[in-house]
């Protein structure tokens, strides 16, 4: 938690540039459901005219090509981000948000930009088609483990972008795709993280899809300090009905769907490129 | 705004093929209601456009066409623009794809048998702008506002500006004696005003925006877009900054650039409908003024009035009863279309009336459902809620998280059904949906 607070804060960055798709309501997760169990959350709306404000957790949207850029250069100028990271705090990037963590990124006219460097991956234009729909992917054997040693379940949601992201040795790869596109670049990866950072091109919001990453992300953020990086405080469950009843619609409604068969795997195959 | 005279050109005979083409529209239409299938149009004005890709500028050609367009208010501003021109004295009354099939189908089936000398309304999705100003050369282009809508289609609101800006550059400018294109804009949104911007001859108008999220990086330079509390605008890097306009909607009056005060009398609920009413009567006026319908001094006014009698659009705003309770059907499509059905439930609503929401994701919805984490269904707590439509389990979610007590309930009017039984007894039920949740509750009902 923030030093000497007691409290728990999340930031949603930029929402002025990175809201484009819906991903503010990770940050509304993660404090509703870090409120839900009795801790104390500020959740911040953190402006890109500001100073950005000391927080536990950062969550990063999706975004346009332009305030993306923007994005991207005022992070890496006001440099707080990559200091708290180095002070253990949490980063959930999505689409563009995982896009400008990263080392660099495409513009509107396919010239890179720097990134922030929070992880080790590359973005570059695809060639192919956008791609534009239910993402299905099943977390890597060694992805983050749930505070109890679990693999986290499969992960749903919905990809919308162009970029093909390669990650680097410095990072790990998040999951496999089992449906949709992902990382693109046909090795069939989707998202990377490393240390407490985490990206992926799952929009929906992710975290109203994936409660048990949502939880992962908060147990990470209440572990006590001087923790391993991996390590998670265990919190009580929330019943969540709703977001399982959603979770097994989505799941459901894309194994039932046409491109399950030969088409889904062409399209991973071929990707964005 | 100038005097001008519109003679349509002289209709030439039509090629074999168009004429074949319109046959087939009339054919499928014919075919498709009697198998039930509905009215048909839009089936009738795809197998048209598959005998005769041009048939759209075949058909436009000789009438003086009006293009309505924008993320939202497009089919009332239409049904506005629409009412706001029409004679009322047995001359024809516009023709107009008042359902709202707004692709070159759409339109394509709005102008088939249409009489001659009648003007053309249409509503025309923002991704086809350039394509339809092209094929029916417009003499009014209107220019409501853009905001995210449908990602998975149109993936960015500023690819859609681009897109404007090469269309509307390839404008020609109305000079006397000459069939040209006034564009009337909303000087309020800074993605409308960069857009416009290419246009040669713009009539703006301050309409009002009250969804900024989509517009604060500047779309001329990257910079940032500032608003001042009284609506005006500017980048903090570059001289793009708001327009100066011919008229302003200033709370139900519309205020002209001399200062003259107009006020807009509509029976159209909400702020909003305010807003595309002072778009509809600015497009209407010249025209008005050039048919002969009014005076240069009277052309805003007679469009004001005329408009000012629409109730409702394609059961939009429309109240129907249900289990003795009045029933309000309200659609909105996306964050910002939600955020001003919220005003108006603020505005003119019971603070307690029971809600139905409704949400769909098929293709003319959207795939993506990440949009309802962008409403502010906040505003909604203290309320009875009832979530319905294909999507109502992500509906549920978002509801759970905005801490607004909510119920669940599979089908419109079981969810309707739902809401009225828990209603005290003659209050008002409003039913809120988005594009294809609208007309399910409407087909059903």
């Amino acid at each position: 938690m923030t030093a000497g607070s007691g409290r728990l804060t999340v930031a949603v960055v930029y929402p002025d540039l990175l809201g484009t798709y819906g991903d503010g309501g990770n940050g509304l997760i993660l404090a509703r459901r870090a409120s839900w169990r009795g801790i104390d959350v500020d959740l911040l709306q953190a402006p890109s005219d500001r100073p950005l404000p000391a927080a536990d957790v950062y969550t990063i949207g999706g975004g346009e090509d332009g305030p993306q850029v923007r994005a991207a250069t005022t992070l890496h100028e006001e440099g707080t981000l990559a200091e708290r990271v180095a002070e253990g705090a949490v980063v959930l990037g999505v689409c563009a948000g995982f896009q400008l963590i990263g080392r660099s990124f495409p513009d509107a006219v396919d010239r890179p930009q720097e990134g922030v460097g929070l992880l080790d991956v590359t973005t570059t234009k695809g060639t192919g088609p956008r791609a534009v729909g239910e993402l299905i992917a099943v977390p890597v054997p060694d992805a983050p483990r749930t505070a109890t040693g679990e693999r986290l379940p499969r992960l749903t949601g919905f990809e919308n972008h162009g970029g093909v992201t390669r990650v680097g040795p410095g990072a790990h790869l998040l999951a496999h795709v089992e449906r949709g596109v992902g990382n693109g670049g046909g090795d069939g990866s989707e998202g990377a993280w490393c240390g407490r950072v985490v990206g992926t091109y799952l929009h929906g919001p992710v975290l109203a899809r994936n409660t048990a990453l949502a939880d992962l992300l908060l147990g990470w953020a209440l572990a006590p300090p001087g923790s391993p990086p991996g390590a998670a405080e265990v919190l009580e469950p929330l019943g969540d009905h709703e977001e399982l009843a959603l979770r097994a619609e989505r799941l459901e409604a894309v194994d039932a769907s046409p491109g399950a068969g030969w088409r889904g795997r062409l399209a991973r195959i071929r990707g964005p490129r | 705004m100038s005097v001008r005279t519109i003679r349509p050109d002289p209709v030439p005979a039509r090629p074999l093929r168009s004429s074949a083409a319109v046959l087939t529209v009339s054919a499928v239409n014919r075919l498709s209601r009697a198998l039930g299938r509905g009215s048909g149009t839009v089936a009738g004005g795809r197998a048209g456009l598959l005998v005769d890709p041009g048939l759209l500028a075949v058909l436009a050609d000789g009438h003086l066409v009006a293009l309505v367009t924008g993320t939202n208010g497009k089919t009332t501003t239409t049904r506005l623009l629409a009412a706001a021109l029409s004679p009322g004295d047995g001359a024809p009354a516009p023709v107009s794809n008042d359902t709202g099939a707004n692709m070159p189908a759409g339109h394509v089936a709005a102008l088939v048998g249409a009489p001659a000398a009648a003007v053309a309304v249409l509503e025309v999705d923002e991704g086809y702008l350039g394509r339809v100003i092209t094929e029916t050369a417009p003499e009014v282009v209107v220019l409501l506002n853009l905001s995210r809508d449908q990602l998975d289609r149109i993936a960015e609101v500023r690819m859609l500006v681009d897109r404007w800006r090469t269309a509307l550059a390839g404008l020609t400018p109305p000079v006397a004696g000459a069939r040209g294109t006034v564009v009337v804009a909303n000087a309020d949104d800074p993605m409308v005003a960069y857009a416009a911007s290419t246009a040669p001859e713009v009539h703006w108008v301050g309409a009002g925006q009250v969804w900024h999220e989509d517009a604060v990086g500047c779309p001329a330079c990257g910079g940032r877009i500032e608003f001042a509390p009284d609506g005006r605008w500017a980048c903090d890097r570059c001289a793009f900054a708001r327009p100066d306009v011919v008229a302003d909607v200033e709370g139900s009056d519309l205020v002209l650039a001399d200062g003259a005060r107009l006020p807009i009398r509509i029976a159209l609920p909400g702020q909003f409908n305010r807003a595309n009413a002072a778009m509809a009567a600015v497009a209407a006026a010249p025209v008005l003024v050039a048919t002969g319908q009014a005076r240069a001094d009277t052309g805003l006014s007679t469009a004001l009035d005329r408009l000012g009698g629409v109730t409702e659009v394609a059961g939009r705003f429309s109240v129907i009863s249900r289990g003795g309770n009045p029933v309000r059907l309200l659609l909105a499509k996306n964050p910002a279309g939600w955020t001003a059905i919220f005003d108006l439930l603020d505005e003119t609503g019971d603070p307690d009336a029971a809600i139905v929401l409704s949400v769909n994701a098929r293709t003319a919805d959207g795939f993506d459902t990440s949009w309802l984490w962008d409403v502010p269904f906040e505003r909604l707590a203290g309320r009875s809620v009832v979530a319905t439509g294909e999507r109502r389990l992500d509906l549920a979610v978002r509801l759970r998280y905005a801490e607004v007590d909510h119920a669940v309930v599979d089908g419109p009017t079981a969810a309707l059904d739902h809401a009225v039984s828990r209603a005290p007894e003659g209050t008002v039920v409003e039913f809120l949906g988005n594009y294809t949740a609208f007309a399910d509750l409407r087909r059903a009902l």
